[in-house]
């Protein structure tokens, strides 16, 4: 991210009095796409050829597509604390507060309410009948 | 600012309040990046939601066919590696706008467009093949979050591809003003913002759903 950073007046651009512009340069994305390269073949490579157990599998793929994120929102979308006079990091920070609201939120209550509504819970055959022997 | 002069004996001047009250913050020049960041954050929760739905669905296949039979990962690797060129190529086109260099900028953001083509082209075939074998989205509500996900990435992605040729023909009449360096840079974001959306569809519904 070094070389990023450019005083005002700058490059000719025009964020006149902006303190940050966005420096696009080639190493930046070069070092995001070679990583990306390999946080996404390593995942591909795990499933397509069963190397590990499911359960961890499914832990590292997590882990890789997180790192993933992270690497392209630096390098490709150029982000960090100083964009914007922080103001870029203020709103992803509240996204993502939303975000694990909405996702663990539903998941949560979607799974809790999937397992009390088994039929198997409590004599099967008398629960799924049970509707249709009403009258 | 200068109604704010309090009225009691003793008062502070108004050069004086205004030194107290008003807390200078800088504020960016200009808002159209932050604005449009806003934005794709707000796309990011429409995400999000798509993302949920398909978490609580994923696994409900109404007897029919599972991810596991469905997807074919080399499809999807290739599909992720043509979006993945597609996020570097369009680098290159800004990294040729930050030279002033016009012809170059629009060779890149050419390539940047069949890359994204290519890449819509496959997500086509597999819907339409999806679809060809019975597994359309009304088949179960594991089909229906995944069409209703990855078909919202696919729009974004086509979208994203209608303003690049718009770009490219602006760029080709107007040239590198500050203006269309600006809208440049938007769509770089929105651009790169949809590769990080497919990390999470490769993950989750693709490499996720095809294990047991």
């Amino acid at each position: 991210m070094s070389g990023q950073h450019h005083e005002h007046g700058h490059d000719g651009h025009a964020h006149g009095h902006d303190t940050y512009v966005t420096h696009y340069s080639a190493k930046d994305y070069a070092i995001g796409f070679v990583l990306s390269l390999i946080l996404t073949a390593i995942p591909f490579w795990l499933v397509m050829g069963n190397v590990l157990p499911p359960n961890t599998a499914r832990v590292v793929i997590l882990a890789f597509a997180a790192v993933q994120v992270v690497v392209q929102m630096i390098y490709f979308l150029h982000l960090n604390s100083k964009s914007e006079d922080g103001w870029n990091m203020m709103a992803l920070i509240l996204t993502v507060v939303l975000l694990v609201i909405v996702m663990s939120g539903s998941i949560w209550v979607m799974y809790h309410m999937n397992a009390n509504m088994m039929p198997a819970m409590g004599g099967a055959s008398d629960t799924t009948h049970g509707a249709h022997d009403m009258p | 600012m200068s109604e704010l002069k309090p009225s009691m004996p003793g008062a502070l001047s108004a050069d004086e309040v205004t030194a107290r009250y008003l807390v200078r913050e800088h504020h960016p020049e200009n808002g159209t990046l932050l604005g449009f960041w806003i934005y794709l954050m707000s796309d990011c929760l429409i995400f999000a939601s798509l993302f949920a739905t398909y978490a609580v669905l994923g696994r409900n296949y109404a007897g029919g066919p599972s991810g596991a039979e469905l997807f074919d990962l080399t499809l999807i690797a290739v599909n992720t590696a043509f979006l993945l060129m597609s996020s570097i190529t369009f680098g290159f086109a800004m990294i040729s706008a930050q030279a002033k260099k016009v012809g170059k900028t629009i060779l890149w953001m050419g390539v940047t467009g069949l890359l994204g083509l290519a890449f819509l082209a496959l997500e086509i075939y597999e819907f339409y093949h999806l679809i060809h074998q019975g597994a359309g989205p009304q088949r179960s509500g594991f089909l229906t979050a995944f069409f209703a996900l990855v078909g919202t990435h696919g729009l974004h992605v086509l979208f994203g591809l209608v303003w690049l040729v718009t770009l490219m023909v602006q760029l080709k009449k107007h040239g590198l003003g500050a203006e269309n360096f600006r809208r440049l840079q938007c769509l770089s974001l929105f651009w790169h913002f949809l590769d990080v959306v497919w990390i999470g569809v490769f993950t989750f519904v693709y490499l996720l759903g095809v294990m047991p």
